[in-house]
């Protein structure tokens, strides 16, 4: 018959309409716009209403999420241990050449020092692909997980300096759990060997 | 539904006589002193003199059986004074035979092709645009990528762009000192742009334009009622073009009587900027070439280089690339059904549904790799990292569940609407040979009934271990290359669950990685069967870390090869449908 | 949904809270401009695919009353100027822009369309849509996820919340909004406001422009 396979067609979108009354009940009106069923519906499982309710609701980013890079520090904001040391290698990798570093010197001897005077990141050319934080040997350089960065000005807010830049360690941690968690365990567990040889090198005298 | 091979003689591409090495052998015997075989270090194939172009290649088309001119490009060696022309020609069977022409810098002129093959038309375009390569005897030379009346040919090695700092990335003024810096500041106009000295704007003729209808057909009446025939621009800013692709087509009445895709729109000089790159630094920028199938483009750049310096990835790190391969697949798929039925008029109903799938795919991406579109994955010699906790359970969920249940309510959907039937049935006919002529590839010409499926034919990373159908279809019109897509999403599930069962565990990285590496002199051409269709990466190293040259064959341009062949005398309403069928995106386009 | 019109100064009593809202007939203007504006369907490049993700079911912009995407011009308010923008697709855009009716507002969105990008060393590639038309909110990312693009619209919500009637075009009796030049195709893209620029440097240059950096 002319006309059934627009009707098959129109079944299957009256069950998608019918489908988001069903997660209504299942939910609850209230429960539907909870943490855990935002989990759920939008997951696999999914069956009814798709959408994120932003802002109100955030869909949260995955762990390796990247976006804009951001510099770690140890210490407090007034004093912030980089991690960076100024080598450079970030700078080299960067794809589209966006990240700008001043080596700092030593203001008596001139002698280059293992941390930077300027940092700088270009983010109208940054292509958030994670070079930086990929290649850095010191964990120093991270990508970010903060995405709301819309403003009205680029001339003077899209290069972001070493002040913008810093973030402290403590929010590494929180947004890159399992990877500050193994970095600290390869810490510890280079520290142990360090113990170790020592101990190891005392017992030879 | 069910995959149906082509068993009729003719459709397919010819067998070719014996094996690579063998044709050569043969075309150097019938053409003594003309062809010569390449004999740099890490080069293949035959050097053909410009004079026995024409014949040679007529020659490796009807007896040696090469019918698929695959890639046509211009590579600059500047050191030697030379322009060279880069065939890569396929038959059915065979891998790639090389051929080459050199020309001298000052009046570089060369046959053209697009007589023998005519999907050489928008690549010797290109070429000459980038180079300025004179391809003699082409029907309609003008400018592709750039517009009439630019100065220069970009990719010649002396030429450089506004904001040139140095010839190689990384740039110096990076580091240790030097200071921030805005590229426009340190240019007289504050913008990206040179002009020669003596430039006066004021007296400029702007034949950008004008020079785009030249070649066009107008005159349609030989008799009866003389009409005038009406040129219309589609695009480049039209919902149904996919992107910025301007179309200009000549109408009689409502029919078509010719078109021209005039491409360029999002010219982002890719291979330019590819070739200031290191290796690696080129893999996030070919994420945006076809930014729907960013785990393909990368797949097939990273084999490129692969076979270059000729390392291995490990076992983990091939699945894992089959898996992110096949799920960009039905991403594609789904986004191209969605949209292709958008211009049909449907609005947003199956792009609506196709999305919320394409979603909880970009879910697994973003889960793997940090971002849900440019996902920057791949690797020389593996991939980024392994799979995260619990990405394994989230796959199969979706792999082994959700999809296969939605690709069948998809085409509970769509199929057999009859508005879309009417629509799509007997619309925008693409004959095999013609197809194949045209170098048409991917689903467009499994559609026409070609069983031509690189995974399959050239099996490359681990697609031999797999079990799975190339999917044919015969009647060649737009309704089949929708089906033909259908089944590839079913037939990309069989593949992914067999990769997920099979997959081992180990290692996913050869050595160690680096955001630089030195590349042995040579060139590669490598192909896959990305979701449009073929896409080959070229590469040439002069043994330092950055490629002397690098081009993308790119799918969905040379797919817009038999777009007017396709549309002449059929409605205006339909052009859209048949662009839509072909599945183009405008990244990989202009690049 | 009331609460945010509210004058604070004009106080309601208790009995009366969400069911009687006061607010100046300014506020009370712009709050349903801001949740009437329609964009123009306009891709241009990658972002292209974030910004329709954005318009589907998971992120569905129809809830900041965006509903439909415009193709044409003269029916839109918003301009998402959503990627790459190269010298060839820049006299389009101009001409695009200067087709829409005022009020007009332009979200540039991703690297490209701010600052070129990774794309901005590159030959063909305008550097800023800003360099030809205002832009009213940028917005980072390459590509910006479509959350970070709803963040954007949220910024110009609240910038259209913030505007003053004597800001207004129609307020000064006006009419149309400025005209922007748009740019040539020549040997290299000109803006036809820089001639004056372009001829004074052609003639102090001997030296080719390559090597005036």
């Amino acid at each position: 018959m002319y006309g059934l396979g627009i009707l098959k067609g129109l079944s299957v979108t009256l069950k998608h309409f019918v489908n988001t009354y069903v997660d209504d009940i299942k939910w609850g009106f209230a429960k539907r716009y909870t943490p855990e069923a935002l989990l759920v519906r939008q997951s696999a499982e999914a069956r009814g209403v798709f959408t994120v309710q932003y802002p109100e609701e955030v869909l949260l980013p995955q762990e390796r999420f990247r976006f804009v890079p951001f510099l770690v520090y140890e210490g407090t904001d007034e004093d912030r241990q980089y991690r960076c040391t100024a080598c450079g290698i970030c700078a080299k990798a960067c794809p589209p050449q966006c990240i700008w570093i001043v080596r700092a010197k030593d203001p008596e001897t001139g002698k280059p020092l293992r941390r930077p005077a300027e940092f700088y990141v270009d983010i109208d050319i940054c292509m958030n692909c994670g070079s930086c934080a990929e290649y850095c040997p010191f964990d120093a350089i991270q990508m970010d997980h903060d995405f709301e960065l819309a403003d009205h000005d680029r001339e003077t807010a899209h290069i972001h300096d070493l002040q913008r830049l810093g973030k402290p360690v403590e929010y590494y941690a929180k947004i890159r759990p399992t990877y500050y968690a193994a970095e600290q365990e390869a810490k510890a567990a280079k520290a142990a060997r360090a113990a170790k040889a020592k101990a190891a090198r005392r017992k030879d005298k | 539904m069910n995959e149906q091979v082509a068993e009729s003689e003719g459709v397919q591409l010819d067998a070719a006589v014996g094996s690579v090495e063998q044709a050569s052998q043969a075309l150097r015997e019938a053409f003594p002193g003309k062809v010569r075989p390449d004999e740099r270090e890490g080069y293949e194939g035959v050097i053909v003199d410009a004079d026995a172009l024409v014949d040679a290649a007529l020659f490796l088309r009807d007896q040696l059986g090469f019918r698929y001119l695959s890639s046509v490009t211009g590579v600059d060696y500047a050191n030697d004074g030379l322009l060279e022309s880069v065939y890569h020609a396929y038959g059915a069977e065979s891998g790639a035979l090389v051929f080459k022409v050199q020309v001298g810098c000052g009046n570089p002129e060369i046959p053209s092709l697009v007589s023998v093959w005519p999907s050489a038309n928008f690549q010797e375009r290109e070429s000459y645009d980038m180079y300025g390569i004179r391809y003699a005897g082409h029907p309609n030379l003008q400018r592709i990528l750039t517009w009439e009346g630019f100065a220069g040919h970009p990719m010649r090695k002396d030429w450089r762009e506004p904001y040139y700092e140095e010839e190689h990335k990384p740039f110096k003024t990076r580091h240790p000192d030097g200071g921030v810096f805005r590229a426009e500041d340190r240019n007289p106009f504050g913008r990206n742009v040179q002009y020669s000295p003596g430039f006066d704007p004021a007296k400029w003729e702007d034949i950008a334009q004008s020079a785009v209808y030249d070649g066009l057909m107008r005159e349609v009446k030989e008799e009866g009622l003389q009409t005038e025939t009406i040129t219309v621009n589609v695009g480049p800013q039209h919902p149904s073009t996919h992107g910025v692709l301007r179309v200009v087509v000549v109408l009689d009445g409502e029919t078509v009587v010719d078109l021209m895709p005039v491409l360029g729109y999002l010219h982002r000089n890719h291979e330019k900027i590819g070739e200031r790159c290191t290796f690696p630094q080129i893999i996030p920028y070919t994420d945006r070439l076809d930014y729907i199938c960013s785990m393909s483009n990368g797949l097939g750049y990273v084999l490129a280089v692969e076979k270059l310096i000729g390392i291995q990835p490990p076992e983990r790190a091939e699945y894992i690339r089959v898996i992110m391969a096949e799920l960009t697949r039905i991403v594609n798929h789904l986004m191209a059904i969605g949209f292709l039925w958008n211009d049909v008029g449907a609005y947003f109903t199956p792009v609506i549904y196709a999305f919320n799938e394409r979603e909880l795919i970009l879910d697994l991406f973003e889960m793997v790799s940090g971002s849900r579109m440019m996902c920057n994955y791949m690797r020389v010699g593996g991939v980024f990292e392994d799979l995260p906790a619990g990405w394994m359970e989230k796959a199969r969920a979706l792999v082994y569940d959700r999809l296969p249940r939605f690709v069948d309510e998809f085409h509970r959907l769509l199929s057999e609407n009859e508005i879309w039937r009417s629509r799509s049935m007997g619309v925008g006919i693409l004959p095999a040979e013609q197809a194949v002529a045209m170098g048409a590839s991917g689903p467009l010409l499994r559609a026409s009934g070609v069983p031509y499926d690189i995974r399959r034919v050239e099996p490359y990373s681990i697609y031999d271990r797999f079990d799975f159908d190339v999917v044919v279809r015969h009647n060649a019109d737009v309704y089949d290359r929708f089906l033909v897509r259908m089944e590839e999403m079913r037939q990309s599930l069989r593949i992914l669950r067999q990769a997920m069962n099979q997959i081992p565990a180990g290692p996913v990285q050869t050595g160690k990685k680096n955001w630089t590496m030195k590349v042995p002199a040579g060139e590669a051409y490598h192909r896959i069967e990305a979701p449009k269709g073929e896409l080959g990466f070229y590469l040439v190293s002069d043994g330092g870390s950055n490629p002397w040259r690098y081009h993308v064959r790119s799918t969905s341009m040379i797919n817009l090869t038999p777009l007017a062949e396709m549309c002449r005398g059929h409605k205006i309403a339909d052009v859209v449908v048949i662009l839509g069928s072909i599945d183009i995106t405008l990244g990989e386009v202009d690049r | 949904m009331t609460d945010e019109l509210t004058h604070p100064n004009i106080p309601v009593p208790e009995d009366l809270k969400g069911t009687v809202t006061l607010a100046t007939w300014e506020k009370f203007y712009n709050w349903c401009r801001a949740r009437s504006v329609w964009p123009m369907f306009f891709g241009l490049a990658c972002c292209a695919f974030e910004m329709i993700a954005m318009a589907t079911s998971r992120f569905d912009f129809a809830r900041f009353g965006m509903e439909v995407m415009r193709a044409s011009p003269r029916q839109a308010d918003l301009m998402i100027v959503a990627g790459t923008v190269t010298k060839k697709m820049a006299p389009q855009v101009v001409r695009l822009y200067n087709q829409m009716a005022e009020p007009r507002y332009v979200v540039s969105m991703g690297a490209c369309a701010n600052g070129g990008g990774p794309f901005k060393e590159g030959y063909s590639v305008v550097s800023g849509i800003d360099k030809l038309i205002p832009v009213d909110v940028y917005v980072p990312g390459c590509p910006p996820t479509p959350q970070a693009l709803l963040h954007g619209f949220v910024t110009l919500h609240k910038m259209i919340e913030n505007t003053k009637y004597k800001d207004m075009i129609w307020y000064h009796n006006r009419g149309q909004g400025e005209e922007f030049a748009i740019p040539v195709l020549g040997p290299d893209i000109f803006d036809p406001r820089q001639i004056p620029l372009i001829q004074s440097e052609a003639a102090k240059t001997p030296v080719a422009a390559n090597d005036s950096e």
